[in-house]
Parts: structure tokens; sequence; C-alpha cells
């Protein structure tokens, strides 16, 4: 595991995101937050992890974690495909943009968001809106959930292979499933 | 230079008052002034003439920040850390920062646009003389200019013309970038104005550098029927010597096909270029052929298809020496702008410079004179080819194999690719004997070459990934419309009506580079279903490319089965970058031609005029230079919306409207002076999307504007809405923002629809006669 960005150009410059060590503190993190909301991109339906298409492990951990998904790119599409109904679609600018505006009351209208976790976009983009956030919205806190490391991100899992990716997408459903 | 002044020489007069010898007469500038049109109130407007038009964009769509770096290092104070809300030494911050790096990328491709007309336009004026008459569609062309027309209050006629306007460009180009110095502009909105001027001068300077061309070099004049090019590596007969153009300044080129033609050398040597200049080539010379687009340098070079290699200007790979050199073919830099280290052998006679090349003496030499470049070119190609017999770096397929098992799967060579391909997974595979992967990712890699860069056991991976890759390459055989150049006045009569109205669903403009973030393919996708829908594609520049290079079920490309009119369902290509203009053109011929708005330095009102009632959208896919940046922002500031892929999410500023934002949608009822809310029509004026679905339904929905009649609404929402259902499985939740009466809804949708927009509470409101601009309220009232 190494907590070099996963495009070896994308260095930050004197803040970097916290690396999450194991999924727990992942889930301890949505868990404290308030109002949190999950961002899903495009590569959802490009990543396979052990067989197994990403979207459909996002799909299990939102359910089990009750996190309200939004889906950017034509992902809604994908998710009612699989039966599961979005919170919310919009492109990946426009959820950058109103997370960045202290006055933005949230997908669903009740209150500014204060973690917005990350999966899924390419990375370059993804890199971009996080850093965005970290300039602009100060009171946002940020997590990524893929197996690139993030640095713009306030927490990032590390660089990390599908092997493990996949047990901490289950980890993280699981714990939230058991309710622990 | 006196180019702009008149100059009298009398040798010997008798007058009545006594013999005059050697008189000799200077006067600044003659005002030819026989334009019968009234002057607007905006001729060749200063760094803030247009700034409150600009601020009223910007705060309509405000900038939304994606800091690509954290620190400034631009000044000796710096490297500064713009984190955390800290300002620089200077007293800079990061959002400020952002929009100075904008700037900065518009004034380099603006100041890259004009000094290439420039030089066009000197070039030409040597050649042709000053009084040599512009001429872009004989009496299909009335508004010959109409970006300098608008912006400038000049209508050029002659080639001489043309300098006075490239003057105001290079003054104001200056300006903006001067604007960019440590300690000049703090406001990060005052930014975003002058790269919208800089926008406005790179819309000239790409004008005057086509017209020029269009004019003096036998292109194509606003043919909607020019001729079909061959496009494709597989299209180059490489039994005969092959000459490589990489660039997008024509004129070394055009020395070539001279030199070819007044030797009667034309059927014996092929002229290929690649990039824009390919375009230019074949504008003027139809037996030339267009080998690809930007990022097929190396494919091209690498397979060892060229015999000697042009390089003129502009988004030419900087190591390209070195791998001509590999493959044994010599390089002729011929653009002052870009002399890659050569010696400068413009004075030299050809034969030798000849010689030098030919006998590897020297790889590459520097030529600043276009007719010499022409001479020698074709010569050191007649002479290198038999010796080279298309020497290539490819490796064969089993050498492929034999190498992929020294591959350590380190993944840095992923780690550094743009586009995040699996290489390390293709290596295995062809370590294993399968080389399916690998030829995978041929449609895919860009060509950047940085995975070799970092590989730690120095695998020629893009090479790997040609030769997987090859018998597609050769397969390549297509046709591209050769660039028409601007749009008649007639086509613009003819649709005028139905685009303003909103019966032709909109225009789409799929211009610029091949950052593309998953092949070509995309771009044809998109122009195809878009023609289909019965929109005006027009296309340029490398995406034009991109959209000839695969067929439809027929076998036919997409410039055989729609035809090359500016019409409903025509899919056009202007030509090269410098051809966009005829874009930004056509819009504003739709404004004065059709709608009879004042042209004259009246910039505000036409760009009002085509922000609320011409529904073009401008998608640049592969978008990834600077000039790339100020086309966009000459868009921007005529408030044409520009959507880029994925890799424009770099160009780290977004221009984004707030549809959920309802105040930020009004306009004046021209007739009434009232403040209607029309929607999020459009709703931005610089997005990045992340996928060709996304792109689909976001193209359609910006398409849609207030002056729209029910008719014309109803027509733009059943593309939003089908486009909508079937990329996103649903009918788009905002619908109820763009309906203003029951008649704007599709009738087959209609239950569907008013069961939504009811229960979102929708009122029904009027159709203005929509503007930004109080001035132009036709009843006075108080405007608040
Ligand atoms: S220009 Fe300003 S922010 Fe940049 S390095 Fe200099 S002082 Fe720092
Ligand atoms: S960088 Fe080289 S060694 Fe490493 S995975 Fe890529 S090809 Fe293999
Ligand atoms: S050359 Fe192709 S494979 Fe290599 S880094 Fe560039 S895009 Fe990726």
């Amino acid at each position: 595991m190494s907590c070099e960005p996963w495009q070896c150009a994308e260095v930050s410059s004197t803040k970097k995101a916290m690396a999450i060590t194991k999924p727990e503190v992942a889930i301890s993190l949505i868990r404290r937050a308030n109002r949190p909301i999950l961002v899903v991109g495009s590569n959802a339906i490009n990543r396979k992890l052990e067989g197994k298409l990403l979207i459909d492990y996002l799909i299990d951990f939102a359910k089990a974690s009750k996190i309200p998904i939004v889906a950017t790119a034509h992902m809604v599409g994908e998710f009612l495909k699989r039966g599961y109904k979005p919170a919310g679609f919009m492109s990946a600018m426009d959820i950058g943009n109103r997370l960045v505006d202290p006055e933005w009351q949230g997908i669903d209208g009740k209150g500014p968001h204060d973690l917005a976790v990350f999966v899924a976009l390419p990375y370059y983009m993804q890199g971009l809106i996080l850093s965005g956030l970290m300039h602009f919205a100060t009171k946002l806190k940020t997590l990524t959930l893929d197996n690139m490391y993030h640095p713009h991100a306030s927490w990032s899992f590390p660089n990390a292979g599908v092997g493990i990716w996949a047990e901490n997408l289950k980890v993280m459903t699981s714990k939230f499933e058991g309710g622990q | 230079m006196t180019r702009k002044n008149v100059h009298l020489k009398i040798g010997e007069m008798k007058t009545d008052t006594g013999l005059i010898k050697n008189l000799e007469v200077s006067v600044g500038k003659l005002i030819d002034d026989s334009w019968e049109e009234p002057m607007g109130p905006t001729p060749m407007p200063e760094i803030t003439t247009l700034r409150n038009w600009d601020l009223t964009l910007l705060n309509k769509y405000k900038p939304f920040y994606l800091p690509a770096c954290d620190l400034c290092c631009l000044c000796t104070f710096g490297k500064c850390d713009l984190t955390g809300g800290k300002r620089g030494a200077c007293g800079l911050e990061i959002g400020a920062q952002s929009s100075r790096i904008v700037l900065l990328a518009c004034s380099i491709g603006a100041a890259t646009h004009t000094a290439h007309a420039r030089h066009m336009v000197d070039h030409l004026i040597e050649k042709y003389g000053r009084r040599y008459p512009l001429d872009v569609g004989g009496l299909n062309i009335k508004v010959e200019a109409p970006v300098t027309r608008l912006i400038t209050g000049i209508k050029p006629e002659k080639l001489g013309d043309l300098e006075e306007v490239l003057d105001y460009c290079e003054t104001q180009i200056t300006h903006c970038l001067s604007a960019a110095h440590t300690g000049q502009e703090g406001n990060n909105l005052d930014f975003e104005s002058k790269a919208f001027h800089a926008g406005r001068m790179d819309q000239i300077g790409m004008e005057i550098g086509d017209i020029a061309q269009i004019s003096t070099l036998d292109f194509p004049k606003a043919d909607p029927d020019a001729p079909l090019i061959e496009l494709g590596i597989g299209t180059v007969d490489t039994s005969k010597p092959v000459i490589m153009a990489i660039g997008h300044n024509v004129i070394p080129s055009i020395g070539v096909i001279d030199y070819m033609k007044a030797n009667n050398l034309g059927e014996s040597l092929e002229v290929v270029g690649l990039c824009c200049t390919a375009f230019d080539i074949t504008r003027n010379w139809k037996r030339g052929k267009i080998v690809g687009p930007i990022s097929w340098q190396l494919r091209f070079i690498r397979g060892g298809f060229a015999d000697v290699v042009i390089l003129d200007e502009q988004c030419v790979r900087t190591d390209i020496f070195n791998e001509a050199e590999r493959v044994k073919a010599p390089v002729i830099a011929a653009s002052a702008k870009n002399c890659m280290g050569f010696k400068d052998r413009t004075d030299d006679p050809a034969d030798e410079i000849v010689a030098d090349l030919v006998s590897g003496k020297t790889p590459g030499v520097l030529i600043l004179d276009p007719d010499k470049v022409g001479e020698v070119a074709v010569k050191v190609a007649q002479q290198v080819a038999p010796k080279r017999r298309n020497f290539t770096v490819l490796p064969e397929l089993e050498e492929i194999k034999k190498l992929a098992k020294t591959c350590r799967h380190c993944n840095l060579c992923r780690r550094s690719c743009p586009q995040d391909l699996e290489i390390s997974e293709a290596l295995k595979d062809a370590a294993e004997g399968s080389i399916k992967k690998l030829t995978e990712l041929y449609e895919y890699c860009i060509g950047c070459a940085r995975c070799e860069q970092v590989c730690p056991v120095k695998l020629s991976i893009h090479s790997f990934i040609i030769k997987a890759g090859e018998k597609k390459m050769l397969e390549e055989t297509n046709f591209c419309r050769c660039g028409r150049g601007a749009i008649q006045d007639i086509e613009i009569r003819n649709v005028g009506s139905p685009i303003v109205l909103g019966e032709i669903p909109g225009i789409l403009a799929v211009v610029g580079c091949s950052n593309y973030p998953k092949g070509g393919k995309d771009v044809y996708d998109i122009c195809r279903e878009f023609a289909n829908r019965r929109f005006i594609v027009v296309t340029s520049g490398c995406s034009a490319m991109s959209a000839g290079s695969y067929k439809n079920e027929e076998g036919q490309t997409i410039y055989e089965e729609f035809t090359g009119d500016f019409a409903a369902g025509g899919v056009l290509n202007v030509g090269s970058c410098v051809a966009n203009s005829h874009i930004a053109g056509a819009a504003i011929k739709v404004a004065n031609i059709f709608a009879k708005r004042p042209l004259r330095g009246n910039y505000e009102e036409i760009a009002d005029y085509i922000h609320n009632r011409i529904g073009a959208v401008g998608l640049a896919w592969g978008a990834y230079s600077q000039k790339a940046a100020s086309i966009a922002a000459g868009f921007w500031s005529l408030g044409v919306p520009v959507l880029v892929g994925p890799h424009g999410s770099k160009y780290r500023r977004m221009l984004l409207g707030r549809e959920d934002k309802k105040e930020n949608w009004e306009v004046y009822d021209a007739r009434t002076g009232d403040k209607i809310n029309v929607g999020p029509s459009p709703e931005h004026l610089f997005q990045t999307v992340e996928t060709k679905e996304e792109a689909m339904v976001t193209i359609a929905k910006l398409c849609i504007r207030p002056n729209d009649t029910w008719k014309g609404r109803s027509i733009k929402l059943s593309h939003y809405i089908d486009l909508s259902k079937r990329f996103y499985g649903l009918i788009p939740q905002d619908i109820d923002k763009f309906v203003r009466t029951e008649a704007d809804i599709p009738m087959t949708m209609k239950n569907d629809i008013l069961e939504i927009i009811k229960e979102k509470g929708w009122k029904e409101t009027v159709i203005p006669d929509p503007t930004l601009l109080p001035r132009l309220v036709r009843k006075k009232k108080e405007i608040k």
C-alpha cells in the first residue's frame, strides 16, 4: 500500500489526504457525519471487482449504510436498471458546484452536507473536484472509496489492488448491515 | 513596419509653381470608409469596453474552480501556498489565481492564432500585394468577415486591410497578457472578463488567418459540396516517397505543392498532413491526404510511413526530431516559432541542404523560405525513400511477446497514462501469447508516450500498442469533407428563421483536438446522433477527422451519409482550427442577415441576440490546448455554451448556472421591460461531462433558448426527453423549468409530462422578447 497519488503527477502541495488503513475508519467517518452523501461517477460500470461490477457493490453499500447517492454522468440509468433509485443525479461539475455553496440545502433540501464521499469518477476529474472542494468548501469533509489515493480529499484509501478494494467494500457493507 | 502608411515618391513633377524633384510623402493612414452601415457603440473595444457584458454573463454563469495546483510559482516571492484561504505574497487568492491561469491560457491561444494570421498575411501580401481582393465565397457571401466587422467595425476588402485588424488584436492581446503580471489584476471576475476579451481577439485572429488563405490559396469558397478527401493511414501509398507535414500553418506545405506542380511531380509523391495543416493542404490540393488527428504523430512516424517530416507551427510534438531520427526521416522545421534547435539554412543553396539531409550529415534543418522548403522536401523525399524503404521502429509481434516477459508489472506506466490504460495486464497476456488486450488499447491510446518515460525496463509501450493495432491502422481508409470555409449568406437566410424559432433544434459545433477519453468513435457517434435528429452539425479540426474516421452500416463515412450544407441534418466541416471563426461567424450572420441587427461595432447586442435566440452549442470532446481555451472563450463571450470532455476539466474552471436558483434566470422582455423568468436556458456556459451519453443529453438541453416558439420548444424538448429516457432511463426531472405553456410539451408525451410538472407546482409563463440588456427595451420604463 502506498500513499502516493494514483496518477503520479497529481501531487498535492502542503495538504494531503489522511490515508485510511482500515475500512472501519471510513465507516466511522460516515457514521459520525450528520449529512453524508455518496457521489458515484461513470467508472461504476467500468470497474469489475472479482467478477462483480463496482456499481453493484455500491448499491449494496448504499442500501446497508442508507447513504444517499448522487449519480453523475449517465449513471442514474444504470442504477435504475438495477432497481435502485438514487437520491439525485446531476453532472459531476454541478454537484461539485453545489457543494461549495454553503447555502445549498443538500440533495434532499434538508440542510448542507457535511461529508461528501466520492467514488468512480475519472481519476483526474475526481481529483480536480476534490481540490475545488478542499479550497472552497471549507466546512465540508471529503472521503474517497476508490482503490486510488486521492491527495486532495480529506481522507482517502491508499492505492491498492482490486482484491483489497473488493474486500474493503464488502467489510464496509457488512458492518453497516450488522449495525456494528 | 510602415504597412499602414501611404507612401508617395515623385521623381520629377512640373507644377504651376515650378519643378519638384525627388519628393517623398508619407501619410499615417488613409481611412477608406465606404461601408454605409453606421458605426455601432463599441468599435475596437478596449480591454474594459465590454466588461459590463462579460460581468452580466459571469453573474449568470459563475466560475467553479478546480485548482490543478495549490501553489503559485509565477514570481520570485513564491512559491506561495494558496491552500486554506491563504493569500500569496502579492495578496492573490486561489480563485483569482485560477482565473489568472485561464487568462494566461486564453492569451497564449489568442496570441498563437493571431501570430499565425500575421505570418499568413505578411507572407501573402509579399506574394500577392496589399491590394489583392478578399473573396471567401464570391457572390454567395456579402458579409465576408462577420467577426471582424462586429468587433472592430472594419469591413476588410483587400489583403492590406487585414493588417490594421491584426495591429488591433496584437495590442489587445498584449494588454490581456500584461494583466496577468504580479500585482496587476486581482479580482477573479476581472481576470475572467479579460479572458473573454482574449477570446474575442482569438476569434478575429482565426478569421483573418482563414479569410487570407481562402482568398489567395484557391481553397473551397463556402462550398457545401467541397470534395471528399482521403483520410487515414491506410490511404497513404507508401510505394511513393511520402512527405508529411505536421502543424497548422500551411504556407510551407504550399511551397511543396507548388514545387511539385511546377515540376510535374503531382503523381509521383504523397503529401500528407497531420492535424490542421492536413486540412489546409487538402483545401489547396485535393490529392493531398489527411493522416489523422494530432495524437497520431508517433503512430505515423514510428510506423515508418514518412520519408520527410515538415514541421510548421502549433501542436507539434517537441521531441519529433528524435522520433524522426530513429526512423531515418529528415526533418525540416519551417516556422520561426518552432526552430527545434536546428541550424538556419534558409540562405543556403537548396542542393547543399538536400545533400546534407540525404547523407544524414544533419538530421534536420531550419528553412524559413516556403519555396525552398518545397524544393528541399521534394528532393530529399525522392532520394531518401529508396534508402529508407519505410524503415520502422515498430517491433515484430513475436518480439513484443518476448519483451513483454520482462515487464515487472510495477504499474508505473498505467499511473502515468492519462487514459489509465491497463497496460500491465495487456503485457501479461502478450507474454502468454495473446495480443488481444494490447490491440484493444489502440483505440483509446492518445499517443502521448508518457508510459514509456517511466518504464523501468524501457519498454516501448506505445510502439507495442501501435504494432498490435497495425491491422486496424492500415485499414483506416476513410473520407473527410474538405474544409468548406464560411457559411453562405443564402444558407443563413434559409435557416435563420427555423433556428431562431427553435424548429431546427440546434447547431452543434464539434470542434477541437483529440484528447478523447475513449477514442474518436464517441465523436462520430455524437455527430451522427444529432445529424439524424436534424440538428446542424458543424465540425472542424481534429474532431472533423475523427468524425470522418468511422463508417455506417452501408460503409459510408459521415460525410458521405450527410450533406455538407448548413441546414438541418447537414454535417459540414468548416476546416482547420482557424476556420472555427466561421462557426461564430454563422451565428453572428444569423443575427445580422436574418434578424437585421446592426453588425458594425455592435458586440453586446449581437452577443445578446445569439445568447437568447440561437440554440448553438460547442462540443470540444478532446480539447487540450491553450488555443482550444481561447476558442472557447470567444464563444463564452458570445453567450454560446461550450461542453468539454472529461480531460477538459483540467482547464480548471467551469462557468456554471444554477438551475435551482430561480432568480438567476430572469431576462427583460424587450417589448415591456418586464423581468421574465425563462428558466435555465441555456443552463451552463462551460461544462465538463464524463461520458458520451451524458454529452448527448446535455447537448440537447443546452440548445434550449428563451426565444423558442412553442413549436420550437416542443421540438427541442422532445429531443431532450428522448435522449434522457434512452440514457438516463427517465423523463428529465427539471422538465418543469423548460415548459412555459402547455403548448411547449411534445404532443406524444403530454400526459406524462403534465403530471410531473403539476406535481412540482408548475405555473404557466409568457414567452418574452428576451434580452439581458436594459437599453434594448423598447418601451421605456424604469429598469431595476
Ligand atoms: S505571483 Fe503572487 S501568488 Fe504567485 S508566486 Fe508571486 S507572490 Fe506568490
Ligand atoms: S512501467 Fe514497464 S515494467 Fe512497469 S508495468 Fe509498465 S510496462 Fe511493465
Ligand atoms: S501513449 Fe497511450 S498508453 Fe502510453 S501513456 Fe499515452 S495514452 Fe497511455
